[in-house]
């Protein structure tokens, strides 16, 4: 049960990092791989915003504010500078053209970072952990499982009830008509973009307290976003908190019943759902 | 065949670089000896991939796990059966193209891009349990002295023997993209729906071509371990897919030997950047970003279009 919840919180992160990677797949079609180095950044800006608070509370939570707004920032370059011009290529190049992204990420954060791992602890009244039915329960955990459906909530909320969320969901269907009716896709697809990579960022500030920040992360990460947004359906945001379910949970039932090769049963739960559903568990919009 | 294959041209010049390639060792530094044995190794590598990504339009994305794999069935028979090594070089590429198969099924039936995505998935899965096996696979350390035949045991013999079995087998693959099946499976690049419905079975050309790419992969992981003697779980890491990718990208990959043109380049800018730099993922990452910007057909691919303005697109 424990490890049920546990799991749980952890599905939190996957989800709020897959959804951004599906918002990108689904609207703009390309397989961002970048994707795992943003969250990477996104978790090194918050060790450095609140290392530079000392460590407080509010500069936890003022770090939690920046660090993705960083990465936001950065992807909104990157779309906007090189990104735009690529977009009638074919997905092979577009994958290759992320990748290049996070081969320079990778370095500029060894550049700037150096490659030792940082930690960051979570503030005070989020330490520590209180105890369900005599089983203990860290507090940081909690206060994950109260984001997640809160970025749910808001992801539903943006993409169903206001305009861009509306128009982004016609471009994904059918990018020339929404350009026919006079819309500027180019600038519907920055918007998606910088949302996706800012959820990212959002990913790695909340992952920062929770485990060391180190070179690497985004390597891990950008394949179990790849898994989850597969189970659910390419570009489906329901589809990406299925999955993050479905993965968060078998890997952690994995971890108590075979620890050395936990990582299998996330895999196996993917390729049984595939084998039935070749097109993943909701609708896809490719 | 031989005359429908290659016209004078083509043999003359490959039969001179041949020639040059099996001279070379005696004016060589040992160094440089080692570095062309690798790269013998990783042109084979991604000419496997081009055979499946350039010619038959997958979206390989995953490629090096069959590579790793075959090092790996390689080194574990080595290490642990006592029986003749040579064995050991007829069995692991079978095993990487078992593999091939296994993954094959699974991924063949999805759509292009559902595809490569599954494919870097479940090649991730492969590298995890490598990664975590300690009690097998030796784990994050890998296996380092393994043994090998006396003939290949100097850096001159790996050499040749690289050199052989790379030109054998590109040979091989050329025959292959010009055979009946190789005609099928451009066929299919161009246009699946089409050749579905004259009756090709496209999973199952599809399948074939996989486990095809995954044996000769499966040759270049025997080939890298003649060269350095050791594997570890990096050679099936996805970045290493990736590399392969722009490797591809890089010589141009509709014409047959760009990919390995593009892999002697990368292999040369690592070695030698390297020297200068720890930053060469940064280097390489920006090389990549100009050639998708400037150059998407490719170094040789510009070559040849310059040359011949006719002559784009066939290898």
């Amino acid at each position: 049960m424990q490890q049920v919840l546990v799991g749980l919180s952890r599905t939190t992160i996957l989800f709020i990092v897959a959804s951004g990677l599906s918002l990108v797949l689904g609207v703009l079609r390309i397989p961002n791989v970048a994707h795992g180095s943003l969250y990477m950044i996104g978790a090194f800006v918050t060790y450095t915003v609140a290392t530079v608070f000392g460590q407080s509370a509010a500069g936890f939570f003022i770090a939690l504010v920046v660090a993705p707004l960083v990465v936001a920032l950065i992807s909104f370059l990157v779309e906007r500078g090189l990104f735009c011009h690529l977009y009638e290529r074919e997905h092979l190049m577009l994958l290759l053209f992320t990748f290049s992204f996070t081969l320079v990420f990778g370095d500029l954060v060894k550049l700037i970072w150096g490659s030792d791992y940082r930690s960051l602890t979570a503030p005070e009244f989020l330490q520590g952990a209180f105890s369900i039915q005599g089983m203990p329960f860290p507090r940081y955990n909690l206060f994950l499982l109260i984001i997640g459906p809160i970025v749910a909530a808001g992801l539903w909320f943006l993409t169903n009830r206001t305009k861009i969320g509306k128009i982004a969901r016609a471009a994904a269907v059918d990018r020339e008509m929404v350009g026919a009716v006079g819309i500027n896709v180019s600038w519907v697809f920055a918007a998606v973009f910088v949302i996706g990579c800012y959820l990212a960022g959002l990913g790695g500030a909340l992952v920062a307290p929770t485990q060391n920040i180190t070179q690497g992360m985004d390597h891990a990460i950008i394949i179990e976003a790849f898994l989850i947004v597969i189970i659910g359906g390419l570009g489906n945001i329901w589809g990406a908190l299925l999955g993050a379910l479905i993965f968060g949970l078998t890997d952690s039932i994995g971890i108590l019943l075979w620890p050395q090769f936990a990582i299998v049963f996330p895999y196996v739960a993917v390729v049984t759902v595939l084998l039935f559903r070749p097109q993943g568990l909701l609708k896809s919009t490719w | 065949m031989f005359k429908a294959l290659f016209d004078a041209k083509i043999l003359i010049s490959c039969s001179v670089l041949l020639a040059l390639m099996l001279m070379m060792p005696r004016f060589l530094p040992r160094f440089y000896v080692y570095l062309f044995a690798l790269m013998f190794a990783i042109a084979l590598l991604a000419t496997s991939l081009n055979l499946v990504l350039g010619f038959g339009g997958m979206y390989q994305f995953h490629h090096a796990v069959f590579y790793g794999f075959g090092a790996y069935a390689f080194a574990l028979f080595a290490t642990k059966s006592g029986l003749p090594l040579w064995i050991g070089y007829a069995i692991a590429p079978f095993c990487s193209a078992a593999l091939g198969l296994v993954l094959g099924l699974i991924t063949v039936r999805l759509n292009r891009l559902y595809f490569g995505m599954m494919q870097i998935s479940l090649g991730s899965l492969v590298w995890a349990i490598t990664y975590r096996w300690y009690s097998f696979t030796g784990g994050d350390d890998g296996i380092h002295g393994i043994p090998l035949p006396d003939l290949v045991g100097s850096s001159t013999g790996a050499y040749y023997f690289n050199l052989i079995v790379a030109a054998t087998c590109l040979l091989l693959m050329y025959m292959i993209v010009n055979s009946p099946f190789g005609r099928i499976f451009q066929g299919i690049r161009d246009n699946p729906e089409r050749c579905q419905a004259v009756g090709v079975n496209v999973q199952k050309q599809q399948l074939t071509g996989q486990v095809l790419a995954a044996f000769f992969a499966g040759v270049a992981g025997t080939l890298f371990v003649t060269v350095e003697g050791s594997v570890f779980p990096d050679l099936m890491f996805w970045t290493l897919s990736l590399e392969i990718l722009i490797m591809c990208l890089l010589g141009g990959w509709f014409i047959f030997l760009g990919p390995a043109l593009g892999a002697a380049i990368i292999i040369s800018l690592r070695t030698f950047a390297g020297i200068y730099t720890e930053y060469w993922t940064l280097i390489l990452g920006i090389v990549l970003m100009l050639l998708i910007f400037f150059l998407p057909e490719g170094v040789l691919g510009l070559f040849l279009k310059k040359a011949d303005p006719a002559a784009k697109r066939e290898g």
